[in-house]
């Protein structure tokens, strides 16, 4: 049974020792009852910070509390998460080696399918976008299926034009963090701190902030999946 | 109300039993696609649970990021991977 599961897509070489295995076994063991142990002892109608955030919902901008958290609250955290997503991308473009350029036709059906599924994925995108201000949605969601038409472009043969590859792609990259950073810096200068927004102009900014955001997640992602970075001598 | 409670406990018990069983088989799956498109099933079974649970937020980040653009970026990677192992063998 073991050999069965482990050959394949592991050397066999690289297998575990019987002591490992075992120290391993133990640890998981004593890991997962002790997450069990804690998640049972838990308080019952533990309310966390939600009450907190209700609280202080009208000062935030916007109706829905994740949003608000995500974007008021803890702007600092969704700020970083974006810098780790755009230092992945660097992280993978200096390690692609890049490949040759091959546009393709796609197909009758495909093409259909695409021109039919684009349009739609982009109003899907917009909507998340524009919901998040007081239902389930935000710019990560919308982001992502924005990218997940880049992706299914991709797979159907499209490239990205020549003319885009240099500095229009590289500022559609960088475009959602600049915004978030120069929205939160232009706070310091109205006696805010960093990230700190009056509540009158709250839902504007944070609407502006998550729709940059959410044109720069798309392409971080998309850029992604490619891999490579896209060549403009090509 | 009764049989209410009863019908979504057990649909509770079913969405956690069968997202053990596929994580499972996804780790214990010697053919990596297999593994990658178990891992998306993985992903699709937390959704509903994130659902279950209350969270729509978490569901849609899930779905959209967490097994949709995972899932084709971990596929993207097995196509590299694979001219490379056919030259080694």
């Amino acid at each position: 049974m073991e050999e069965e599961v482990f050959s394949g897509a592991l050397d066999p070489a690289d297998k575990p020792s019987l002591f490992t295995r075992y120290l391993l076994v133990v640890l998981l063991v004593t890991l997962t009852s002790w997450l069990v142990s804690v998640v049972l002892l838990l308080p019952d109608r533990n309310q966390g910070l939600s009450i907190l955030v209700n609280e202080h919902l009208s000062l935030s901008g916007v109706r829905h509390p994740i949003t608000a958290v995500l974007l008021n609250f803890r702007g600092y955290d969704t700020l970083l998460e974006m810098s780790v997503l755009l230092i992945a991308l660097t992280g993978t473009w200096s390690l692609a080696r890049p490949s040759e350029r091959i546009e393709a036709e796609p197909g009758l059906i495909l093409g259909f399918m695409v021109r039919l599924l684009i349009p739609l994925m982009i109003m899907v995108s917009g909507y998340l976008l524009w919901v998040g201000a007081h239902a389930p949605g935000g710019a990560f969601q919308a982001g992502s299926v924005l990218a997940a038409s880049g992706v299914l472009l991709l797979l159907s043969g499209w490239r990205l034009s020549v003319r885009f590859v240099g500095w229009p792609l590289r500022t559609g990259l960088v475009l959602g963090l600049l915004v978030f950073i120069a929205t939160g810096a232009a706070m310091l200068l109205i006696g805010n701190r960093f990230l700190e927004f009056p509540p009158s102009m709250a839902g504007n900014l944070i609407l502006v902030i998550e729709a940059t955001a959410t044109v720069s997640i798309a392409i971080t992602l998309t850029a992604l999946f490619r891999g490579e970075q896209p060549d403009a001598k090509r | 109300m009764e049989t209410v409670t009863m019908f979504s406990w057990s649909i509770d018990c079913l969405l956690a039993a069968s997202l053990l069983w596929i994580a499972w088989c996804a780790t214990a799956a010697s053919d990596l696609f297999k593994a990658i498109v178990l891992f998306i099933a993985v992903g699709l079974i937390m959704v509903l649970i994130w659902i279950r649970l209350n969270a729509p937020d978490v569901a849609l980040a899930e779905a959209a990021i967490g097994t949709g653009l995972t899932g084709a970026l971990l596929l993207a990677v097995l196509k590299r991977l694979e001219p490379k192992a056919k030259t080694n063998s």
